[in-house]
């Protein structure tokens, strides 16, 4: 079964029809070609397909596409360019927060919402934070390192 | 001239400085370029049916309506198969060694729970896994042995009846008279010690994708590999291919931690398949088949005696390792690879004359166990760091006085250990004293006291141990296997824009090597690292690379860029002069530019590029030269890398979870190529040991099922798991390589499963418990308390 919809990507906007069961992050992978966002387990645990749909962290392979219809998502793609990286990116980038960089794009998408949303006062909440991600590769301290980073510059940590 | 030179040294810039890596904006911009990121036209997708049985024969297969399913292409089984495909053998010199046939698909019966049978081919992944519903495999089931110890009996049934038993490894390692020294040791102490099963877990899932050139006859395989250059050869030998018409290309990978270091039934599948369709064909691994069929790590049980003098000296040590390996002896390493290595490892870092380490690997129906980070190590060091503490105990001795006493002295080296290893200069006693200093240990012992006077279960553990790194042509990465790990080439060019291509047969998936590699050239060459790009992962770049592993990659491609760059300098320097009528001995160079030091003149390598290829007749042919260099270098023995780890752990008395509340690391690399790197693979590395302590494991239950096939029940660190890793950089005399660069990426996995074990147990000293096991779960320490406290009210 198909259906038509809308939905709006990094500003762009896409119309078209889906396969009722066709994944959020296969439609952005393989019908958009978005292949920034990865997909790591498939069964919402380990957060590599985060993406934000409108506005707030969401795992892109327990959602259907068309479940997306009419809404707002901004994925990795959207976040800077390799040329011109946003805050985040950056931050990643100067604290080494990567190493292979398949779990990356969810970080990235996970901590963008987490400083919009959450006072990430401590290194604890930080932690907790990002424990709907899996990393393998960094032991998160980086990550840890690059997120206080971004956060004290919204203001000073308690 | 040494074979280690200083000159790297009297002009120090890129190395050593915190570069931020060059890999990085493509992989932060979503630009990265995996596996499952290609979709060349025509592309077909693979799902593949696996066995749902542990040891069966397969009577039939019923495809049944899976052909009417829109989309399906082809269905095969491995009778379809035969002829367009031989099976790998992962040969080995060992004696006594049976070397398990390898297939993309089962042929004739199943060996283990997950092990492909019928692959579906079809125009969407979508497509082909419901086409596999459809399927139905008619088994008669067989017997089996699901435990090593009962496989490896005598009567047991056999999983490859060609072998004649199921233990295909048995290898003993002796010195000295261990019974004597047991004999006469003023204190024994013994344990039978367990790492249990894991899985390695990147997380970028397997994934390939074959392509056929029709107009060629040649595969290009993109693999989510870390050895292309020794999944090229096999596959060309499996599929009767030359060298120039197979090609395999590791594009961004998602990690491996050994996982992708090996050959897999599917990356031969969509080889054959992509052949015989003539379209390309992906398959690409969902979580549940790799955590399901993935090769897996440890598995061993270690009975070890270890004898001690009055003063705490190691006299002898006594051991029986037993290793699963699964139901196939792994493609290239073989099954030898984990269990032997435990057996070379375990006298530790120590200086003890007597050794006896026998060792048998036993086939039982799970995934075959293959490479993981620490190989051997992390159970090696697990039973002898248990040992030495409980030794310590015996003595009254503290647990760092005791491996004082026994380290390897700096003036010792190079000594040989009773299983034959030779440690040449590595930091061994400096890391421990450099741990205690970093935490204060004494302080430390007094917070712990305090704890313990409260009742409170705090724990110090230690854990001392060293790995060889960097290994060149003097010794196999495995066994007896025919493969030369000994060596790695890099190939050197500079072209008419100036522009610096370094190629290397190493295959980078997560440790920088774009980044390090430059920062050895440039200071080589002495050029601009922007000016520099690294190429790796392709089985086509050089005659000759087998990949990443083993902790090799700085410090082989480190020596074969720095050989390279020394010869295209030449090169350029001798254009140089002639171009700028100056003798070559005047001349230096320095971030792209080349300057006389007599008169400062200067000559970019751009203009001197230029001059050589382009500028016609600039330079006489007799004098001109091609910027180009392909050097090779095998550091023969290799380094050793020495650590100590410490961890500082509580348990919560209501749910016995075991948090770390320090973890602290000193470690000897030899010269530090890039900090930031390093830190980060530390990180990552204790951050794995952390989850073998305390969290992950293989479960299959008695009728050789799998019940961790989730990430919700195969537990990793999260970033709550952690704590924050205090490292302690220890540069002893550098060793022997070129560069003087030690491997390090693996050295995490090894210290801290032994040292949270070592906490563990001294948080529970009070009751008397030891720690044998690992994980060391909820449920095991409720148990060991539980058992402790009966004993105890008896």
């Amino acid at each position: 079964m198909t259906h038509a919809m809308t939905l709006t990507v990094n500003g762009l906007t896409y119309t078209g029809v889906v396969d009722a069961r066709l994944l959020l992050s296969d439609f952005l992978r393989h019908e958009l070609g978005l292949t920034g966002t990865h997909v790591g387990c498939e069964h919402g645990v380990c957060g590599a397909c985060t993406i934000l749909l409108d506005g707030r962290s969401a795992r892109s392979c327990l959602t259907l596409a068309i479940q997306a219809d009419g809404a707002t998502i901004e994925t990795v793609e959207g976040l800077g360019r390799m040329s011109d990286l946003g805050r985040v990116q950056q931050a990643f980038r100067d604290h080494h927060g990567l190493q292979c960089g398949f779990c990356t794009p969810g970080f990235l998408m996970t901590i963008t919402d987490m400083l919009r949303h959450h006072s990430l006062d401590s290194d604890a909440e930080i932690r907790e934070a990002l424990s709907g991600n899996i990393c393998r590769c960094t032991g998160y301290q980086h990550i840890v390192d690059a997120v206080r980073e971004l956060a004290r510059e919204r203001g000073p940590l308690k | 001239m040494t074979a280690f030179d200083a000159s790297v040294e009297m002009r120090p810039k890129l190395v050593g400085q915190r570069v931020k890596r060059t890999e990085d904006p493509r992989l932060l911009a979503g630009s990265g370029r995996y596996v499952d990121d290609m979709a060349p036209k025509g592309l077909l997708h693979v799902a593949v049916l696996r066995s749902d049985q542990p040891h069966a024969r397969i009577r039939s297969i019923h495809v049944g309506e899976a052909f009417t399913v829109p989309g399906v292409v082809a269905i095969f089984d491995a009778h379809d198969l035969a002829g367009d495909i031989r099976p790998a053998i992962p040969a080995s010199r060992m004696k006594g060694y049976y070397a398990t046939p390898f297939r993309p698909l089962a042929e004739g019966k199943v060996r283990y729970v997950g092990e492909p049978v019928v692959a579906v081919v079809a125009e969407s992944r979508y497509a082909a896994e419901d086409a596999l519903e459809r399927i139905s495999i008619d088994y008669a089931p067989l017997p089996f042995a699901g435990a090593k110890e009962e496989a490896a009996a005598g009567d047991a049934p056999l999983l490859h009846e060609e072998a004649g038993t199921n233990v295909i490894i048995a290898r003993t390692f002796a010195r000295g008279d261990v019974d004597a020294a047991i004999a006469h040791a003023a204190v024994v102490v013994k344990g039978r010690f367990r790492m249990t099963r894991k899985t390695p877990m990147p997380m970028e899932c397997r994934s390939y994708l074959a392509e056929w050139d029709r107009r060629r006859e040649a595969l290009t395989l993109h693999s989510s590999t870390n050895i292309p250059g020794i999944i090229c050869d096999v596959l060309g030998a499996c599929l009767d291919l030359p060298g120039h018409r197979v090609r395999v290309v590791a594009p961004d990978v998602g990690g491996s931690f050994g996982g992708k270091g090996s050959l897999n039934h599917e990356e031969m599948l969509v080889c054959v398949l992509a052949r015989k369709l003539e379209r390309p064909v992906k398959f690409i691994a969902d979580r549940m088949e790799d955590l399901t069929a993935m090769s897996q790590a440890f598995d061993e049980t270690v009975e070890a005696e270890l004898a001690v003098d009055g003063a705490g000296h190691l006299l002898g040590l006594k051991a029986d390792v037993i290793g699963d390996i699964g139901a196939y002896s792994i493609y290239p390493w073989t099954g030898a690879l984990e269990p032997v290595q435990v057996v070379s490892f375990l006298p530790g870092p120590y200086r003890m004359e007597h050794y006896r380490g026998r060792v048998r690997g036993v086939l039982t129906p799970k995934p075959p166990t293959g490479p993981y980070r620490g190989v051997g190590r992390p159970t090696s060091t697990f039973a002898m760091e248990r040992l030495m503490d409980m030794a310590a105990r015996n003595l009254g001795l503290d647990p760092a006085e005791i491996r004082r006493r026994n380290l390897v002295t700096a003036e010792e080296f190079p000594y040989r250990t009773g299983s034959g290893i030779i440690w040449d200069r590595s930091a061994f006693q400096d890391c421990l004293q450099g741990v205690c200093a970093l935490v204060d240990y004494p302080a430390l012992l007094r917070q712990r006291d305090a704890a313990h006077a409260e009742g409170r279960w705090v724990g110090i553990g230690l854990a001392s141990y060293a790995e060889l790194t960097g290994i060149g042509s003097r010794i196999a990465v495995a066994p007896g296997m025919p493969i030369n790990t000994g060596t790695e080439t890099a190939t050197l060019r500079i072209d008419a824009t100036g522009a610096v291509t370094a190629a290397f047969g190493i295959s980078s998936h997560g440790q920088g090597l774009e980044t390090t590699l430059a920062q050895v050239v440039a200071d080589e060459l002495g050029c601009r690292m922007d000016d520099i790009e690294i190429q790796h992962g392709d089985s086509a770049l050089v005659p000759m690379g087998t990949g990443t592993y083993a902790s090799r990659s700085a410090v082989l491609g480190g020596g074969a860029a720095t050989k390279a760059a020394r010869v295209v300098k030449a090169k350029v320097l001798k254009a140089a002069a002639f171009l700028m009528d100056v003798a070559v001995e005047d001349l230096e160079a320095e971030g792209g530019i080349i300057r006389a030091r007599s008169s400062n003149a200067t000559i970019t390598f751009r203009d001197v590029a230029h001059a050589v290829y382009a500028q016609m007749g600039c330079i006489p042919h007799a004098q001109r030269e091609d910027l180009v260099a392909s050097e090779s270098y095998d550091p023969y023995l290799g380094t050793a890398c020495a650590s100590t780890h410490l961890a500082m752990v509580e348990i919560d008395p209501a749910t016995y979870a075991v948090s770390v509340t320090r973890f602290a690391v000193a470690e000897d690399c030899g010269r530090i190529i890039n900090p930031l790197i390093v830190d980060g693979q530390v990180h990552g590395a204790v951050a794995q040991g952390i989850g073998a302590a305390l969290l992950e494991e293989v479960v299959h239950d008695d009728t050789g099922q799998l019940l961790t096939a989730s990430l919700a029940d195969y537990l990793v660190p999260i970033a709550t798991t952690m704590p924050e890793i205090e490292i302690l950089h220890v540069e002893a005399e550098l060793p022997d390589t070129i560069g003087g660069f030690r491997g390090m990426g693996e050295g995490g996995t090894i210290g801290a499963p032994a040292a949270i074990a070592n906490a563990v147990a001294d948080a529970l000293a009070p009751l008397g418990i030891e720690v044998d096991t690992l994980p060391v779960t909820p449920e095991r320490l409720f148990r060991l308390v539980a058992a402790a406290r009966n004993a105890t009210s008896d």
